[in-house]
């Protein structure tokens, strides 16, 4: 990002305009919805894969004829758990992005350390920036514990219809993410919070 | 109430009960009787729809009508609160023993005790391990259900469901897949413990050496007519039943007919 940035931004003798690009674009969006991505591809999938197969196997039977409910003893925790990690996880990759920023602008635009984060501390003059950013994780990883835990709950009694429960939870969460993060921005600019 | 309930011989009773998978009819108009600490075994070939009854008298698949009743309480007109209490008092047994795979034998076991039960760890602990001794696996607790064979699943299986120490056994093929000589022993497991703490067995199965083994009573169900065919010891079903299709089936097929 910081490099197409550069190439464009130098048009306009505006390079270092670099630092507030990847900044803002990390924290409120991309950091986000990377993380989504890899979550969704990662931990939904291997909720689809995990459930759909203890439904395979009798296991979800077995827990409802010990009147242990499938959705507090499965579900529940592992959404929880999700909610609670992606935040932390959308933090580092806001870091890891401003950073991996900050080294192509110092390597290949030779601007000084120094010089490239106070740019940074100046497009980043509200943490509402951040905290956006991080309303939009929780969001997702809410949609990627649901439709994990869903796809595997659903899934049918052969090994086939696991694998496509698997491939269909990465799918549909990844779409439903694309989707809510649009709506989210539209309503932050109607809401006057960009 | 529960006084009485006591009493009664039979412990669980089935009503003109129907079993369908949406639109496509499994049973029609079973109605049977398991008496208290005896084995029951359901019998039919395979696709007649013996697992499809085991499910819905544990609560997993709802009838099309009739009703279970378990010590006279109607299992499926309960709310879910007096379910949960009624399958406190079973001990389930499935196919493949499913055990839950993230967990060990001990931590399997231990599950239902932590849920339903005041122990401590420690006693948990403890309780588990002598559960899974009662059926022969001791040393084998700290062991992941991906690493034992499947004779030692289907016993760590039914430790588990032990481990309530319920009032009805229900059992899913319990001798499927299973050596002769493993599949003796856990019949006699079986017998065992009917005898010693009276538990009341439901078993499923089509293995004609443990229904002989291990039923004090059987129901014979038949795909053809969707219906239970006949109700009786097995050896007296063997020689004596009207109907050609048992004799045959506990005959392994020989064609002898009736006389």
């Amino acid at each position: 990002m910081a490099f197409v940035g550069s190439v464009q931004l130098e048009k306009f003798n505006a390079k270092i305009y670099v630092a507030d690009l990847v900044c803002l674009a990390m924290v409120r969006e991309m950091g986000a919805l990377m993380v989504a991505i890899i979550m969704a591809g990662r931990t939904g999938a291997s909720f689809a894969a995990e459930i759909g197969s203890m439904k395979l196997n009798e296991e979800i039977d077995s827990l409802r004829t010990f009147g242990i409910s499938p959705m507090e003893f499965l579900i529940i925790p592992r959404t929880l758990a999700l909610l609670l990690m992606i935040p932390l996880l959308t933090i580092y990759a806001d870091v890891v992005g401003i950073l991996g920023g900050l080294v192509v602008g110092t390597v290949v635009m030779d601007f000084s350390v120094i010089h490239y984060f106070e740019q940074t501390q100046v497009a980043l003059q509200s943490m509402w920036e951040v905290y956006s950013g991080l309303l939009k994780s929780v969001v997702f990883g809410l949609i990627i514990g649901l439709v994990g835990c869903y796809k595997g709950m659903h899934s049918g009694n052969d090994s086939s219809s696991l694998g496509r429960a698997v491939t269909a939870s990465v799918v549909v969460a990844v779409t439903i993410i694309v989707v809510v993060d649009a709506l989210f921005e539209v309503t932050f600019s109607y809401l006057d919070l960009r | 109430m529960k006084e009485d309930s006591f009493k009664k011989p039979s412990i669980l009773e089935v009503e003109n009960l129907n079993l369908a998978y949406g639109e496509y009819q499994v049973l029609e108009k079973v109605s049977f009787s398991a008496k208290r600490g005896k084995c029951t075994v359901l019998m039919g070939g395979s696709g007649c729809g013996k697992s499809t009854l085991l499910k819905s008298m544990v609560g997993l698949l709802a009838p099309k009508g009739g009703r279970i009743l378990v010590d006279t309480i109607d299992l499926w007109a309960v709310d879910q609160e007096e379910k949960t209490s009624i399958l406190k008092k079973y001990g389930v047994l499935f196919q493949g023993g499913a055990l839950w795979g993230s967990m060990n034998l001990v931590e399997n076991v231990s599950l239902p005790l932590e849920t339903y039960t005041e122990l401590n760890e420690a006693e948990i602990n403890d309780l588990a391990r002598y559960k899974l001794n009662l059926v022969g696996l001791s040393g084998y607790g700290d062991f992941y259900p991906a690493q034992l064979s499947g004779g030692m699943k289907k016993r760590a299986g039914l430790a588990r469901a032990m481990a309530l120490d319920p009032d009805i056994l229900f059992l899913d093929e319990p001798s499927a897949g299973l050596d002769p000589i493993n599949s003796h022993r856990l019949d006699n497991l079986i017998n065992e413990l009917k005898v010693s703490l009276g538990i009341t067995f439901i078993v499923v199965t089509h293995e004609l050496p443990s229904i002989f083994d291990i039923a004090d009573d059987s129901i014979f169900l038949d795909g053809q007519t969707k219906t239970l065919l006949a109700q009786g010891l097995p050896s007296d079903l063997r020689e004596n039943s009207e109907h050609e299709r048992v004799r045959s089936f506990l005959r392994r097929g020989t064609p002898i007919s009736k006389n």
